[in-house]
């Protein structure tokens, strides 16, 4: 369990007062959680993610990593197993000349013996369905197959904490699904608990949890059918509906039977199946 | 003005050994005051393409004409090209480097020549085209921002050059849904009431599929399809699926309706287009005016 105590972060700021940019957050990620974060810019989202290995310490209040600290310098490495980070651009990630080589990589640094390191490897490629890919040079992958490697890295260190902070902004939409499907089989699958920072309500709308953050507060929280519910809530934190949903309070301010609520394409096609 | 690529192709690291030909015998005339979309998966050239249609890359094969001039053969034309045609790359905000929005929006204009009363007269419509407040704004830091109005002072650098055609790489990566319907509507009136020629580059297929008049399709280094957005995602539905993209949300749940034999229309493109057909369809179906 990842259990944030009173979080509160300031940066210190060129202006006067210094910049708040985690307020007082209370929450607790659990095993197999699967949970997205939304918010505008500047609500905190990426500051949120820092503190979840302890890339970005609180100035108040605790982190808990799996009864770890992540104020007691002794334990960032273990944290840092635990919780993995996959950023927006996978080209600033990847690092090696081959897939393989690249997801080796943390673990080259921790000193593993090579028959050992071979199988994690192994493991973790079939993970995020790459093993065809292993001996390509990184740089010749589509963007979706880039950041799968990038969360193979991650995998391959026994991560069971995935963040993601907008993995999907840089990618076209066979990528952006590429990445969407594996980490909800890697959620499914092997239990791994995931949190992602998105700015598309329509991927929010996928996770069995939604957080929402605004000026560094923690101001919603919930399933995302409690979450969509709250349009105008939502419009006033810059934030907006998925455009399916959009479509179904449209059409039910029109045909009261219609549900307003629903959230994805498929589910749409199954309601609108009924009525038309 | 405007711009004409004649059989244009480019290699990168041309006659070495990672030779990579990205662009092939392209050619595309884009008229004045049109709104061109580009779509087209990760690595399909679209960038390069970009970079060609300003003259920053020139083309290894054919040749790109503006207004009928070949702008590599008369290598005096280059600033000139520029002025008229302005570039916004990815993540503009990374950019950003001045102490103050004044210096960074002033950066082009001064580069050309431009002073004294005039220079404060342009930075001021530059930032009044963006919607932000000159003298709120001018003595500012561009780094105090947040991400939409970077990303806004980054656009009004490349509008102080007064360019007549604006090029935008994913303008709206990254921001929030509502920073994002603002650049979108700065956008919109850029093309409507100040009559430039846009051309847009986006991974988000309701944006181009809303925004432009004319949509080209990319794949490996090929233009595959050129067409208005009804067209290409109606017409060429199952192909735009097969290269990687997808078809906006709206038009996707259309075109799966109607392939399960719903009496729809499917070349729907907005929500508010697939409710008025949905409704439509509804009440011919019955059952629909009882409730009233």
């Amino acid at each position: 369990m990842i259990k944030f105590d009173h979080v509160t972060h300031t940066y210190p700021s060129d202006r006067e007062n210094e910049t708040v940019s985690l307020s007082n957050i209370d929450l607790d990620i659990h095993k197999g959680d699967f949970i997205a974060v939304i918010g505008a810019n500047g609500s905190g989202k990426s500051t949120f993610a820092k503190h979840l290995n302890g890339l970005v310490l609180p100035s108040k209040g605790d982190v808990i990593v799996d009864n770890y600290n992540t104020k007691d310098k002794e334990n960032i490495w273990d944290i840092r197993k635990k919780v993995g980070i996959v950023f927006q651009n996978p080209d600033n990630q990847l690092v090696a000349t081959t897939v393989e080589d690249d997801i080796a990589f943390g673990l080259e640094n921790i000193g593993m013996e090579e028959h050992k390191m071979k199988k994690r490897v192994e493991w973790a490629l079939n993970l995020v369905d790459m093993f065809d890919l292993r001996n390509s040079e990184p740089h010749l992958l589509s963007g979706g197959q880039k950041q799968k490697v990038v969360i193979a890295g991650a995998l391959a260190m026994h991560t069971s904490y995935l963040v993601l902070d907008e993995p999907t902004s840089m990618l076209d939409p066979r990528g952006r699904k590429e990445v969407l499907n594996i980490i909800k089989k890697l959620n499914k699958e092997e239990n791994i608990t995931v949190i992602y920072i998105t700015h598309f309500m329509s991927e929010a709308a996928e996770f069995n949890k939604i957080i929402v953050l605004d000026k560094g507060k923690m101001v919603l929280s919930g399933s995302p059918k409690t979450i969509f519910m709250q349009a105008s809530v939502l419009e006033n934190l810059s934030l907006e509906l998925p455009q399916v949903t959009k479509l179904a309070r449209l059409l039910s301010e029109n045909r009261l039977d219609f549900p307003p609520n629903i959230l994805n394409e498929e589910e749409m096609i199954e309601k609108l199946c009924l009525f038309i | 003005m405007f711009i004409h690529l004649k059989n244009v192709s480019f290699t990168y690291n041309l006659h070495m050994p990672f030779e990579t030909e990205v662009l092939k015998s392209i050619n595309l005339v884009i008229n004045k005051g049109e709104f061109v979309g580009i779509i087209g998966h990760t690595g399909c050239g679209k960038t390069t393409l970009l970079q060609i249609f300003n003259g920053l890359l020139e083309p290894t094969e054919g040749k790109i004409l503006i207004d009928g001039i070949d702008i590599h053969k008369e290598k005096m034309k280059l600033k000139e090209i520029r002025k008229s045609i302005g570039l916004t790359f990815q993540y503009p905000e990374n950019q950003l480097f001045e102490e103050t929005i004044f210096k960074e929006v002033a950066f082009g204009p001064k580069n050309l020549g431009i002073k004294d009363d005039y220079l404060e007269k342009t930075v001021k419509k530059a930032l009044n085209m963006v919607e932000m407040n000159y003298s709120i704004y001018k003595e500012r830091s561009p780094f105090s921002l947040s991400g939409g109005e970077m990303r806004r002072v980054a656009i009004a650098s490349t509008l102080a050059i007064d360019p007549e055609v604006i090029i935008l790489d994913e303008p709206t990566a990254s921001l929030d849904p509502q920073s994002r319907n603002s650049i979108l509507t700065l956008i919109r009136e850029l093309h409507c009431r100040y009559h430039k020629t846009i051309i847009l580059v986006s991974h988000n297929m309701e944006v181009v599929a809303e925004l432009a008049q004319r949509i080209l399709v990319m794949e490996k280094g090929r233009i595959i399809m050129d067409g208005t957005p009804r067209k290409i995602f109606q017409d060429f539905a199952e192909k735009i699926e097969s290269i990687g993209l997808a078809l906006p949300q709206v038009t996707y749940i259309m075109y799966k309706l109607k392939q399960m034999g719903k009496p729809l229309n499917s070349g729907i493109l907005t929500i508010e287009e697939a409710k008025d057909e949905i409704l439509k369809v509804m009440k011919k179906k019955g059952g629909y005016d009882e409730i009233f």
